[in-house]
């Protein structure tokens, strides 16, 4: 069997899926993530793939996410409405990740491919203070994979990107065949 | 207790679970960076430094604790508010040396490690590495050189986690070239 694989030597999946019972500092995330972000800093050579590195560690941990949050919240129904993966998304997801929910969950106006999730002040970002230069640097990036990540793997393939609008906006852009299969099911 | 009094309690909590999936996020992001676990190892010990060197001021601004008079004070300090402090658990201190230079700390249970499995082609991977480098950058900021390892590990099959650390020698202010 492949080297990768641990062959179950350890109980961890026999675990109850419990709440989590710890809880950690702010300071111990924030000081974690601000050597994440260097160290990512360190091995770009722009803005925009720094932005995407982030991203790329924020789509690991959506994936796991998502698997314990249906599991524990939902008892493993999953959503087939956009509107009702968005809502999970602004309540439950990020009350377990950031401690409340989203501020905001808005629609384009002109757009029914896309929404925006708006939060005045990010947890990741509590501590990160953008220099001039790199002024279109949002941490929120990492955020940012984080939703991709559970939208994609609730059946909702979407493109999720950062901005920096009335505090931090996440721009999600779902893909044509998620909103015709939408159209499709509200038709019956 | 009455040494807390003094300061508020403005440390503001937030969910492990978010902290510890970053901090796995993190770990694999340098096995695929780096081809070999003591790469690894080593890149996690220096970003903890990097860490440590911040969390000292950190801590010191938020818990009133004075300086410490020697390496048993140190080491309450560190399993009684520190790790409480940060991580929400509290280690046992044990295996005191005769000289009072070498002690351990016993972890029941790690909040970097939940829901963590080591594969077999990572089995010299130091996970929790990050902490050994977070210790030794805190304590030189006051001072103090140590060498800090891992001696036991849950994620290796052992019951505990036990960090050992050894005080190796006290540092003197050097004043910058030029000045008396």
């Amino acid at each position: 069997m492949d080297s990768r694989f641990t062959r179950g030597k350890s109980p961890v999946l026999e675990r109850a899926l419990g709440r989590p019972r710890s809880e950690v500092a702010l300071s111990a995330f924030a000081l974690l993530f601000s050597e994440l972000v260097q160290y990512c800093q360190n091995r770009v050579y722009s803005v925009a793939e720094l932005q995407t590195k982030l991203a790329q560690l924020g789509h690991q941990v959506g994936l796991r996410v998502l698997d314990a949050l249906v599991a524990r919240e939902k008892s493993g129904r999953r959503e087939t409405k956009v509107l009702n993966v968005l809502l999970f998304v602004k309540g439950p997801v990020w009350r377990q990740l950031f401690g409340k929910e989203a501020d905001k969950l808005e629609q384009a106006n002109d757009d029914d491919k896309t929404y925006y999730v708006i939060e005045k002040e990010p947890l990741v970002n509590s501590f990160i203070s953008v220099p001039k230069e790199n002024s279109s640097l949002n941490c929120a990036a990492f955020t940012a994979g984080l939703v991709e990540a559970v939208l994609g793997a609730s059946g909702f393939p979407a493109k999720v990107t950062a901005h920096w609008h009335k505090g931090t906006t996440l721009m999600i852009k779902f893909e044509e065949a998620v909103i015709a299969r939408e159209k499709s099911l509200e038709g019956r | 207790m009455s040494r807390q009094a003094g300061r508020g309690t403005e440390s503001k909590k937030m969910n492990s679970e978010l902290f510890t999936l970053t901090y796995g996020a993190l770990v694999t992001q340098l096995c695929k960076d780096y081809e070999n676990d003591e790469d690894v190892n080593k890149q996690l010990d220096k970003m903890g430094y990097n860490i440590g060197v911040r969390l000292i001021e950190d801590f010191l601004a938020r818990s009133s604790v004075g300086r410490c008079h020697d390496f048993r004070e140190t080491a309450d300090v560190i399993a009684k508010i520190a790790f409480k402090m940060y991580l929400g658990i509290t280690p046992s201190i044990t295996n005191w040396s005769p000289g009072g230079d070498e002690f351990s700390l016993i972890l029941e249970n790690n909040p970097l490690v939940d829901f963590v499995e080591l594969p077999d082609n990572h089995s010299s991977l130091i996970y929790s590495n990050l902490l050994c480098g977070v210790l030794r950058g805190a304590l030189e900021m006051v001072q103090m050189a140590v060498d800090v390892k891992f001696v036991q590990d849950t994620l290796k099959g052992d019951s505990v986690t036990e960090i050992r650390m050894k005080f190796l020698r006290r540092i003197e202010d050097n004043l910058p070239a030029g000045e008396e």
